[in-house]
């Protein structure tokens, strides 16, 4: 009975406060917010946020960083894929994607910021020699006005994120074949496989990418690390105008709300363009039958960005590490004269709280996650229903509208309905943005094990509920602890929901490392950042020794994903 | 021994408009009734409607009985009819002895001894605690015939079991899977495209066009 539920329990879950947070930052946004004096509707919050200096520079960074990171990130994935011959390259940056999707987006900013920046380990190791410097330029290379910092942070992080959603699209496709075909009729292998695979792949991570560009246009963790300040994208605005103890500007920041789900919704609705656009153009280059013209340029292209990328992920990680203990450094030094523990030693009685906060929320909101998304599965195999497209984008509904736009609206809404924020409110918010992407990720597994197991199970003679504790449970252990690692992982990361359900009085680790931004003791964020990126690695671990250590004389089990 | 007997009343399965399968059969202790038919003929169809498996896109008319009570509208689990597929599928996360006593019922007295007597009984003593992934083609599907046999059905359905065998093993699985059938008293519907298969069982056959 219960089980029967669970779908619509998702989707009430997941649409609910997405529409109410919405509806909750309109109200206000025209004036009306009755606990704050709000009982007419006016447009003055609209004037007032179009009175404000640099809105337009604002929105137009943000609205240029969700496209702009879409677009160079699906092209190095497309790339990477087009141009990846199965080398031990190859395999090896395929390996690192689910480690490098784990790592959350403020630990990845604080690593790029430490690599890039006038002081950074990149011109440290190329000064003098290179650069002539002796001491740290005065150039804004982090923090710049055009958010290319942002941009580029954002790029290392939805490159694995879309690497992953292809890599789990792909089987589906058959590529083998299509390659087979394309090279039988002489293509080339890269073009063979961006003529014959890649217009296929496309639709299937359709909506992945525009999540990316609803994440990419809306942040705020990295946006606060790597954006632009004065002034900064329009989310961090909005988050600054939120929490202004002047209490009127929420009104304001409420209208600045549903600006961004409007510059959000614009660039999604440009892309679509795009899209059209690249329809009809790659039509004709598809077409055109060109098999050889490109293709040594477009496989250098394909293996050296994803290389570059992939090694400014990893060395901005391992920044994050040297500066963690880094003691006395002169610029233009490669190494720090002397290591400390300082920065751990200062830090570690701090540690403990929100780490525990961080577990606990992460824990609970995975748990409940999963147990929601293995009522709604099975409850799909045992009716042998199967919910459609719509359903899917239902599912990404939270990861599509910006979380700024209605996470506001929806402490609006608890206020009005006398909720305090609490550690519970927290794990809700949590669970809004883990549910999606671990049913997601168990999804697949589930759907595709194969039908007889369970039938064979029940001729046995064994009841539904024992052939899923049995059977189907132990069959998926592998992918079950994956999408709890993912889970994990997501929830670790997330900053916005932690800050404004648990109105500040909840610090994890991500909290802190963000807040620690502003003061640049580079020290101390080596220290939280390189904290916060290895606790989702703990799940991965997890997930990938768990079943190695279980299944070690199960010899069938052991190659299952 | 109690005598079973498998009854296939005016059965018509129908996929929209096209019909799929008529069949009307009685299937007595120990017999063997081999359907045969090519490919989309609609053997596996009406296999899966027997077991209770089949989607609801189908439309089904006439009755399941086994020893004479209607088992139609059933749940699978509690058909009481067994299934043999083409491969052995031996729940590759539990051990040789684990997978027998996955088909005991729970209340199946002496399980330890049942499970022991069913290995030595195939010539795999001592087998118990191996992974399944070690044996060879013919041992799984010795196996999952045990298995099969332990979940005492009270009629077995075969779908083409022996295809995925070395044609020198097949005749001896062949001998073996009946011979146990026809011991146990069960009533067996095989469906088969293998002429041989048909042979060796020995029983009626119904050909399936389309």
């Amino acid at each position: 009975m219960l089980l029967r539920l669970a779908p619509v329990a998702i989707v009430l879950l997941l649409v609910g406060p997405v529409l109410a947070g919405i509806a909750m930052a309109a109200l206000p946004a025209f004036g009306y917010l009755p606990a704050l004096g709000g009982e007419t509707l006016t447009l003055a919050p609209w004037r007032a946020l179009f009175a404000e200096p640099g809105l337009a520079r604002s929105v137009l960074v943000s609205f240029a960083s969700g496209l702009v990171t879409t677009a160079v990130a699906l092209a190095v994935v497309l790339l990477f894929l087009a141009a990846s011959t199965g080398s031990r390259l190859d395999r090896w940056i395929r390996r690192l994607v689910s480690p490098l999707l784990s790592v959350p987006h403020a630990a990845a900013a604080f690593g790029l910021a430490f690599l890039i920046a006038p002081s950074g380990l990149l011109a440290r190791w190329a000064s003098p020699g290179l650069t002539g410097w002796t001491r740290p330029p005065d150039l804004q290379l982090v923090n710049d006005p055009l958010g290319l910092a942002l941009m580029g942070g954002l790029i290392l992080k939805e490159i694995p994120f879309l690497l992953l959603m292809s890599l789990a699209a792909l089987p589906q496709l058959g590529p083998e074949r299509r390659m087979m075909l394309a090279r039988s009729l002489g293509y080339r292998p890269t073009l063979a496989w961006l003529k014959g695979v890649a217009p296929a792949l496309y639709p299937l991570i359709r909506l992945p990418v525009y999540a990316v560009i609803a994440y990419a246009s809306s942040v705020v963790d990295m946006a606060l690390i790597l954006g632009p300040t004065l002034p900064p994208t329009l989310s961090v605005s909005i988050l600054g105008w939120f929490q202004d103890p002047d209490l009127s500007r929420r009104f304001m920041a409420s209208a600045g709300a549903l600006l961004q789900l409007g510059v959000t919704l614009a660039a999604l609705a440009v892309w679509w363009g795009l899209e059209r656009l690249a329809a009809r153009l790659g039509r004709r280059w598809l077409e055109g039958g060109g098999r050889r013209r490109g293709e040594r340029a477009l496989r250098l292209a394909g293996r050296s960005l994803i290389g570059v990328t992939t090694l400014a992920a990893l060395a901005g990680l391992a920044a994050l590490a040297l500066f963690s203990v880094a003691g006395f450094w002169r610029f233009p030094d490669a190494l720090p004269q002397g290591f400390t523990l300082q920065g751990w030693s200062r830090a570690l009685p701090h540690l403990a709280g929100p780490v525990a906060t961080t577990l606990v929320v992460a824990g609970a909101a995975t748990l409940l996650a999963l147990l929601l998304a293995l009522a709604a599965l099975e409850n799909e195999q045992r009716s042998g229903r199967h919910p459609g497209s719509a359903a899917l984008a239902l599912l990404y509904l939270p990861l599509i509208v910006p979380q700024i736009a209605f996470l506001f609206g929806l402490v609006v809404l608890l206020e009005a309905l006398g909720m305090r924020p609490a550690l519970g409110l927290v794990i809700f918010g949590h669970l809004l943005f883990v549910l999606p992407y671990v049913f997601l990720s168990l999804s697949e597994a589930y759907r595709r094990l194969d039908p007889r197991w369970a039938r064979l199970a029940l001729t046995l003679g064994a009841s539904p509920a024992r052939v899923f504790w049995r059977v189907r449970l132990p069959l998926l252990l592998a992918p079950l602890l994956t999408a709890m690692a993912v889970g994990l992982a997501i929830s670790i990361g997330q900053y916005l929901p932690t800050q404004l359900l648990g109105a500040g009085r909840h610090p994890t680790v991500t909290t802190e490392a963000v807040a620690l931004a502003a003061g640049g003791n580079r020290r101390l964020i080596g220290v939280w950042a390189l904290l916060q990126a290895s606790l989702p690695l703990l799940g991965f671990l997890v997930a990938v020794g768990l079943p190695r250590l279980l299944w070690t004389n199960r010899r069938d089990m052991r190659g299952t994903p | 021994m109690i005598a079973h007997h498998l009854e296939l009343e005016r059965v018509r399965i129908a996929l929209g408009d096209t019909p799929l399968v008529e069949l009307d059969a009685r299937i007595g202790p120990g017999e063997v009734l081999t359907v045969m038919g090519p490919s989309g003929s609609g053997k596996s169809t009406l296999l899966a409607w027997i077991a209770g498996f089949l989607p609801p896109a189908f439309t089904v008319a006439g009755r399941i009985r086994l020893d004479g009570h209607d088992i139609t509208g059933l749940p699978a689990e509690r058909r009481g009819i067994g299934l043999l597929f083409q491969d052995p599928m031996l729940f590759p996360h539990l051990s040789v002895g684990g997978n027998l006593r996955f088909g005991l019922p729970a209340a199946a007295t002496d399980r330890e001894g049942q499970v022991t007597r069913a290995l030595a009984e195939i010539g795999l003593g001592g087998f118990a605690p191996r992974d399944p992934a070690t044996l060879s083609g013919g041992q799984k599907a010795r196996v999952a015939l045990m298995r099969l046999l332990l979940s005492s059905p009270c009629a077995v359905l075969l779908d083409e079991p022996f295809s995925g065998l070395d044609a020198h093993l097949r005749h001896e699985m062949r001998r073996l899977v009946f011979d146990h059938l026809r011991r146990a008293g069960l009533p067996s519907l095989l469906v088969t495209h293998d002429r041989e298969d048909a042979e060796d069982a020995g029983g009626r056959v119904i050909e399936l066009s389309h």
